[in-house]
């Protein structure tokens, strides 16, 4: 297969950057977008050029590393697939390939393709964590769960923090992101001392790091590659307004 | 509940505002539609309608009061809803400063995209619906109290006055099409067993509220009401 792909290239954070066309030719259908990516940089290593910069780690779409738009779609848009999980066989010989990264004022880009989710890190940091009692282990089963609670809050823990509902959102907002934060920790037992201070920290963080509102337009949930539910949306909101309404602290 | 006006300081909180006046908002729209489908009553039966409206409550209340207290509620709203709008347009707009070179969507709904223009469309279209059929300085001819004539003479007598009327209420139904369901997802109402029928509701009500609404303009366009 014989690519064309128009890559976002970007020296720095302060630098202004532009669409850099190239060529890419013997790209097996075999290969992953980022292996296509990989024949790319070691063109133009051979070229004496700067390679791309993209971020990627373990390659199998659970680190959540690896996302970037791919012909206006985040992850390229296939259902439940990140990056490195895309493969050139959904491409056709010849086509040409738009390559840009995650905007959004919260994400800015580092180099290329590359951009900085450490506003994620800090939404966590302001309440993804539960007080639980140090030493021995307690016995299992001690605390019952709910099958269905288990389950959803799983379902809520599968998000990798891979940015593509921010990057998909056309406001550029964190609250599938958040909201299946919240739902993971809320739905079970341990995660009910903080319930009310986390929402309320968890969203004041998400405001402040300059994500856009929700519109409940849906491409968030459309866009994520855990397919995480809108309705996890809906549950952040039903814990934020009872939490704000019944004067709760910011503060357990 | 004093800390329920804390709302106003996060995004969840301003698009609960906007949910609940919205919904106020919505409530009076069907009234409203009701109301006017009373025009297939003749003359008679519109008219006192209309008279009714300004003297509910009389005479145990004093003159004008239901009236009133309906206004100021509805002019809370707007503004309410309004203000937060544009908050958010605003915060929204500022979360992606760079724009993408290309973008794609997987699934948004027309509705959903365009909520915005839809409500600027409404928010002008009130204007003119105020001036045109309330204080009457829009329409030539106007006669106070007398509803059926106005509603007669506005849509047969300017020709534009139809179309505008038309198009004003499709952009209401897309903007309920979408915003019905909304105001249920913001305010944490829906959840997985109710999606399908929050869906449906907000379906049901875009598109119900423009036939009804629509019905009217179009009828007397066809010379069907004289």
């Amino acid at each position: 297969m014989k690519i064309t792909i128009n890559v976002w290239r970007q020296k720095g954070a302060q630098a202004s950057g532009r669409l850099v066309k190239y060529q890419v030719d013997h790209v097996s259908p075999d290969m992953s977008f980022l292996e296509m990516l990989d024949i790319l940089n070691q063109q133009l290593i051979s070229k004496n050029e700067e390679p791309v910069a993209f971020d990627h780690d373990c390659r199998e779409g659970i680190c959540g590393s690896c996302g970037v738009m791919i012909n206006g779609l985040a992850h390229g848009g296939q259902l439940a697939t990140t990056t490195c999980q895309l493969h050139m066989r959904s491409f056709k010989d010849g086509d040409e390939i738009t390559v840009e990264p995650w905007r959004a004022k919260a994400f800015p880009v580092i180099k290329d393709l590359v951009v900085d989710r450490g506003a994620f890190d800090k939404i966590i940091q302001s309440g993804g964590y539960i007080s639980a009692g140090t030493g021995s282990a307690p016995d299992a089963n001690s605390t019952p769960i709910a099958k269905e609670n288990a389950d959803l809050s799983f379902d809520a823990a599968q998000c990798i923090g891979c940015g593509a509902c921010v990057a998909a959102c056309p406001n550029a907002s964190a609250m599938l992101f958040t909201s299946a934060k919240i739902a993971h920790l809320g739905l079970l037992p341990q995660g009910q001392p903080e319930r009310k201070s986390r929402v309320l920290n968890m969203v004041a963080t998400m405001d402040a790091a300059g994500f856009g509102g929700c519109t409940n337009i849906g491409e968030c949930s459309a866009a994520c590659p855990k397919e995480i539910g809108l309705h996890f949306i809906g549950r952040l909101n039903r814990d934020l307004l009872s939490a704000t309404i019944a004067g709760g602290s910011s503060v357990d | 509940m004093a800390a329920a006006l804390t709302l106003n300081q996060s995004t969840i909180g301003k698009k609960a505002i906007m949910a609940v006046t919205g919904i106020v908002l919505y409530g009076f729209v069907i009234v409203h539609m009701i109301g006017n489908l009373k025009i297939f009553e003749g003359p008679e039966g519109f008219n006192a309608y209309s008279h009714f409206l300004r003297v509910v409550g009389e005479p145990a209340l004093p003159a004008g009061t239901i009236l009133w207290v309906i206004r100021i509620v509805l002019l809370l709203s707007v503004i309410l809803h309004v203000t937060a709008a544009i908050q958010l347009t605003r915060i929204d707009n500022a979360g992606r400063p760079i724009a993408y070179k290309k973008v794609k969507r997987k699934q948004a709904s027309f509705a959903s995209l365009t909520l915005r223009w839809g409500g600027v469309t409404i928010f002008f279209f009130v204007i003119y619906h105020l001036l045109h059929f309330t204080v009457g300085t829009a329409l030539p001819g106007f006669i106070e109290g007398d509803p059926y004539h106005n509603v007669i003479t506005g849509f047969s007598s300017q020709v534009w006055a139809a179309p505008v009327y038309i198009v004003a209420v499709a952009a209401l139904g897309t903007h309920l099409y979408h915003g019905v369901w909304s105001a249920m997802q913001t305010l944490g109402i829906n959840t997985r067993r109710t999606e399908k029928l929050f869906r449906g509701i907000a379906v049901l009500s875009g598109v119900g509220l423009f036939a009804g609404f629509a019905t009217v303009p179009i009828v007397v366009l066809l010379g069907i009401l004289k």
